[in-house]
């Protein structure tokens, strides 16, 4: 006994409780934090005094050209978002169908759209008239294809659909990822297959293939600006045509970063509300 | 007695490995059947394929009048369309070892999930029937929990009264309280032996022996895909004729 105590307290010499104690203190913590602000110092002041005309930005920020543009932008992320999710839905049932047409068909959907760049895309529809001269569908339609195939509506198909072939891969997942043993409760009361996907596998798929969901909207948000090339007149497009005209490029390009980044807070603020929604059943134990 | 259920030679192998050897079982309305057995001798798969989770290779069960899974055509079985598979599928509630609850419903809305959709139920009539069941397997204050929410026994009682809803014409339980830990498998048996004295026809694969004997009225033991021993509880559990089902029952009773 004695032996164990020597070099330690002895239990007689123990302190009484409720001594204050001193935190241990991080002087690195102190001096990381030091450089870093620095750093962020130098570059504020390094773009104060650019050769950048901050009254422009702040001129064109609230331009109506430059809004009207951002509405575009906004319009075509949504609009493409939907048809992509709608894409990644159906491709994404077809992936696990019994039918292997069906099957294969959607493998052959994932396969093309994903494996070409989105910008190629865009630029094969815009350009598809050299292809189909008219759109012609029997009894239905007869009209030729440059009516049709508008900037935006290229812009829609291609962002769309190589949005929908990564959806694709992440609803199958999804879908996969719902418990087998939920899908023969279900069978067992009586649901048909179609029931089953609708109210049992999708709605969980939907939960989680949230995050997923979430990334496809920042991105589409920015990937619109990639329609500037098919003369969409979207927020980057119209920036462009101010700046070939008044030569304040910079300017204007940063005034673009500024909307954009507005638009991809509001996504993610709109994406943990969201979130926060499906995810009520997977709440704590009460 | 009036059969209420009864398989006919029933078959099942997955690759190659046979582990239902032809089957023969009947259960008149108002019995409880609970089939005792070692692990892996075929008794989920049996369930599975009274209620057509699984096809059986050859034979078929026959339930309250229909066979399940097939129209008899001549001398051939066709294969019913899924829709009518699985209105026959209904008339069968099954409760599984790990519940399968519905993750984004919550327990009222499991419950009601079945009566909605498959029987076309109002969501108010569907909530004042499954209000009454949730009441009767002592749930009703977790009406409004999620399924993440609930203990194990909790979830198993939600299962049951989610199967109930469907007023089905017997009640299949694969090992319902193996999942739970021990203190919480008396809550569960509660409830079954509640619905066994109400009437219910139960088949009721388990390794609880204490319940077998106490509430079933007969008993059959399977064993590497066979029935080795049927009667009654008392009987089967107190001097089985077959000498594997004596070591398997010595070893579960130890
Ligand atoms: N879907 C399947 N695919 C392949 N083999 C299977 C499948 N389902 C069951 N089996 C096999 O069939 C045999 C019987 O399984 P079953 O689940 O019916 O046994 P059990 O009597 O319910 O056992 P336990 O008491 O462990 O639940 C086991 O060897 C199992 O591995
Ligand atoms: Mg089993």
């Amino acid at each position: 006994m004695a032996a164990e105590t020597k070099q330690g307290l002895s239990p007689q010499d123990l302190p009484p409780p409720g001594l204050a104690v001193r935190r241990l203190v991080h002087p690195w913590r102190w001096v990381a934090g030091a450089v870093v602000i620095a750093v962020l110092a130098l570059l504020v002041r390094a773009f104060a005094k650019g050769q950048i005309r901050w009254p422009i930005v702040g001129e064109f920020l609230a331009a109506d050209v430059i809004v009207k543009g951002f509405g575009w932008t906004l319009l075509l992320t949504f609009a493409a978002l939907a048809l992509g999710i709608l894409l990644g839905f159906v491709f994404g049932v077809m992936r696990l169908s019994a039918n292997p047409v069906l099957r294969f068909a959607a493998w052959l959907y994932v396969w093309i759209f994903r494996g070409t760049p989105v910008l190629l895309q865009l630029l094969i529809w815009f350009n598809i008239a050299l292809v189909f001269p008219r759109l012609y569908i029997p009894g239905l339609v007869d009209v030729k294809m440059v009516e049709v195939m508008t900037p935006l509506v290229a812009a829609v198909l291609g962002l769309g659909m190589n949005e929908g072939s990564y959806l694709t891969e992440a609803v199958r997942g999804g879908i996969l990822s719902v418990d087998r043993g939920q899908v023969e409760a279900a069978h067992t009361l009586g649901m048909t297959p179609g029931q089953t996907m609708r109210r049992i596998m999708l709605p969980q798929t939907m939960r989680l293939i949230l995050p997923v969901l979430g990334n496809s909207a920042v991105g589409m948000l920015k990937f619109t600006s990639l329609a500037a090339t098919i003369a969409m007149p979207e927020m980057l497009n119209a920036a462009q045509r101010i700046y070939f005209i008044n030569g304040a490029v910079i300017e204007l390009l940063f005034v673009c970063a500024i909307w954009y980044l507005a638009g991809t807070t509001l996504l993610s603020i709109g994406q943990y509300y969201l979130e926060r929604h499906f995810g009520r059943s997977a709440g704590g134990r009460a | 007695m009036t059969v209420a259920v009864r398989t006919v030679g029933v078959r099942k192998a997955f690759s190659g490995h046979e582990v239902l050897k032809g089957i023969d079982l009947e259960v008149s309305y108002g019995e409880v059947l609970c089939i005792l057995g070692p692990s892996g001798s075929g008794k989920s798969t049996l369930l599975r394929c009274i209620n057509h989770l699984e096809m059986p290779d050859s034979g078929y069960a026959w339930v309250d009048g229909q066979i399940i899974g097939y129209e008899l055509r001549g001398k051939a079985l066709h294969e019913l369309p899924v829709r009518r598979l699985r209105a026959q599928q209904s008339q069968l509630g099954m409760v599984f070892q790990h519940f399968n609850l519905f993750a984004h419903r919550t327990v009222i809305g499991n419950v009601i999930e079945g009566p909605m959709l498959v029987r076309g139920q109002t969501r108010e009539a569907a909530t004042k029937r499954g209000m009454e069941l949730l009441d009767m397997v002592g749930m009703a204050a977790k009406a409004e929990a999620w399924p993440s929410q609930l203990s194990g026994g909790q979830k198993q009682r939600v299962a049951i009264a989610r199967a109930l809803a469907m007023e089905p014409r017997v009640m299949l339980f694969d090992e319902p309280t193996s999942a739970l830990d021990p203190e919480l498998v008396g809550e569960v048996l509660e409830v079954m032996k509640r619905l066994a004295a109400a009437g219910t026809t139960m088949i009721v694969v388990t390794h609880e022996i204490g319940f077998a004997r106490e509430v079933a009225d007969r008993v059959v033991v399977m064993i590497d895909g066979e029935i080795r021993e049927a009667g009654p509880a008392a009987q089967v559990l107190a001097n089985p004729s077959d000498p594997r089902v004596r070591t398997f029952l010595g070893r579960v009773l130890a």
